[in-house]
């Protein structure tokens, strides 16, 4: 199902022509309402004019998040806070939040991006949508919302966290769908066994999972276990929100960028060179149809890579891979680069349930140190004989040294050791940088 | 014939098997018998009670990592010898044994060993084929 196929189908000559227009009208926003964007396209000797075509978008400079932090918190607002009716905040582990605001107009360009997200997973004004995506100052939550309601489903605001009520209100609320970050869901699913709920009885049908990077084999694993479709979504709040990107429940292969609002480039992460279509490199995007905080070229660190080929759905918009992990969340270990969702994809291959599991890594001397830990359960690894277990560390380590290349640690843990999420996991603990500040 | 035995997993951290013994004290399981394997990292208690169900469900409750699974408990004679029988049965029908513990009951002549094989049912029928004196569960708890 397509919510707005005006857009949503819009040939790509027609697309383009629009991203044009819309791209030139941001432009010259930002130029003349941003003092940060004036200095900086001053200094890279272009001017909101000099676009001609969108092979012109490589002229204008980078926004990186060092540039949100710079301008904290309004600087980069090109709207008048008088216009301004929503702030949003991202939890800075480091320094200041990243602070976003929306005009009336960026609200309801987000509610519309929302609610082609619903709807390509097949969700209707006939489903009860349970959002456990928290709300607050995290734009998870209100962002699905505005697009439950605008598609005219039956919201549950529940946010996230309160596990056992979630189950209670699955139950009672009959929700058929429901919407979370990955993490928290898998927890909600061990909280239904412990309650003793058979989740294939709920009427839940399926899942809208995102806001962290998550494994093909989770997803298979939350689909097995609460037989349900989990439909992969993408956003993040220097953009709009989640919204950016979704996948159609048609295919569940990539996700489509909402091109008529966002465009969308990959670069090489280490020299910002601009890549073909189609090679994995760092997304950057541009929004070209908010007025309240337009961000030009924004590097999100997130890791992927773009399909322009057409899909089963009619949609026109390419889209874009799975996200591999950011690159911030990518470790260094003895100058290899590993993604936490590495180390998932092997915990999860190992016996085919996702174990909750922490990395930690250290260091002794001079050495990178990376220790997995990995909590284990009755049904997961657990037996009376010290055989079993040791032979299952060794053959996950192992497993670990052969696909990533480094030497880990691989060390069980007892159950319900490991701190469980209401939001985004905490999955590494990096000891080396604590250590250095 | 076979014995249920609760294992529980428990971290290298001090204070966890006494947490363990505690629970179970102060609900009014009785050990019987107990074994614990243990690596630099974790080690596994076993331990044979006298309510294993009810152990077992205290241990999840508070969120013990646990397992209940089928030993094989036989009175042994407490004089030279008295094992080497048991085992040469075993061995004689190529039967593997994962590990094994003995106790002694108060009255003193015979030792009771508990064994944990792979294959349960093989070994059982062996032993009562050489005719072994294997304890049932309840007899274990009237000793």
């Amino acid at each position: 199902m397509i919510w707005n196929p005006t857009y949503e189908k819009m040939p790509r000559k027609e697309l383009e022509k629009l991203q044009l227009e819309r791209l030139k009208h941001t432009a010259a926003l930002v130029y003349n309402k941003v003092p940060h964007y004036k200095k900086v396209f001053d200094k890279a000797n272009v001017r909101p004019e000099d676009i001609k075509s969108l092979d012109d978008l490589r002229r204008l400079p980078f926004t990186l998040k060092s540039d949100m932090r710079d301008n904290y918190p309004y600087g980069l607002f090109s709207a008048e806070l008088d216009n301004i009716v929503r702030i949003h905040a991202s939890s800075g582990t480091t320094g200041h939040p990243t602070v976003v605001g929306y005009t009336q107009n960026d609200i309801d360009i987000w509610s519309e991006v929302m609610a082609r997200t619903f709807t390509a997973a097949g969700l209707t004004n006939k489903d009860v949508i349970q959002n456990a995506f928290g709300y607050g100052l995290f734009t998870g939550g209100l962002g699905a919302h505005y697009g439950a309601e605008r598609i005219g489903a039956s919201v549950i605001p529940v946010s996230g966290g309160n596990s056992h009520r979630q189950i209670m209100l699955l139950k009672d609320f009959r929700a058929t769908a429901i919407c979370g970050t990955p993490s928290y869901v898998a927890s909600l699913i061990e909280t239904a066994q412990d309650d003793g709920v058979d989740l294939h009885s709920l009427p839940v049908r399926v899942g809208i999972f995102g806001a962290e990077p998550w494994s093909a084999e989770m997803r298979r694993e939350i689909e097995g276990k609460w037989g349900i479709k989990a439909i992969d979504i993408y956003g993040l709040s220097e953009i709009i929100g989640p919204g950016v990107s979704s996948e159609c429940e048609e295919e569940q292969n990539g996700l489509h960028i909402n091109e008529d609002h966002f465009i969308v480039e990959t670069i090489n992460p280490e020299t910002a060179e601009v890549l073909p279509v189609g090679s994995e490199g760092e997304l950057v995007f541009t929004t070209i149809s908010k007025d309240g905080m337009p961000l030009i070229r924004y590097r999100t660190r997130d890791l992927s890579s773009v399909d322009p080929t057409p899909c089963s759905c009619g949609r026109t918009f390419v889209r874009m891979k799975k996200v591999r992990g950011r690159s911030d969340d990518m470790l260094i270990i003895r100058g290899v680069n590993v993604f936490p969702s590495q180390i998932e994809s092997m915990l999860l291959e190992y016996n085919g349930v996702l174990p909750y599991y922490q990395i930690v890594v250290d260091k002794n001397g001079p050495m990178d140190t990376i220790e997995v830990q990995v909590e284990i359960s009755e049904d997961v690894f657990f037996s009376d004989r010290i055989r079993s277990l040791q032979t299952a560390e060794y053959s996950l380590e192992k497993s670990i040294k052969e696909s990533i290349g480094i030497s880990a640690k691989v060390r069980f843990v007892e159950h319900r050791t490991i701190m469980r999420s209401e939001g985004k996991a905490q999955r590494v603990i990096d000891k080396r940088t604590e250590k250095k500040q | 014939m076979k014995i249920r035995q609760i294992s529980v997993f428990i971290e290298n951290k001090s204070g966890r098997l006494y947490e363990v013994i505690r629970l179970l004290g102060g609900n009014n399981i009785n050990v019987r018998a107990m074994s614990l394997a243990d690596t630099t990292d974790f080690g596994i208690a076993r331990f044979i009670v006298n309510e294993p169900d009810e152990a077992y469900r205290l241990l999840k409750d508070n969120d013990f990592t646990a397992g209940m699974n089928d030993v094989v408990a036989i009175s042994v004679p407490d004089k030279p010898g008295g094992l080497a029988g048991i085992l040469h049965v075993l061995q004689q029908k190529n039967i593997n044994i994962e590990y094994m513990y003995a106790f002694v009951n108060q009255s003193g002549d015979n030792a009771i060993m508990i064994f944990r094989f792979d294959d349960t049912d093989l070994a059982l029928s062996a032993l009562k084929g050489a005719r072994f004196d294997i304890i049932n569960e309840k007899s274990l708890f009237n000793i």
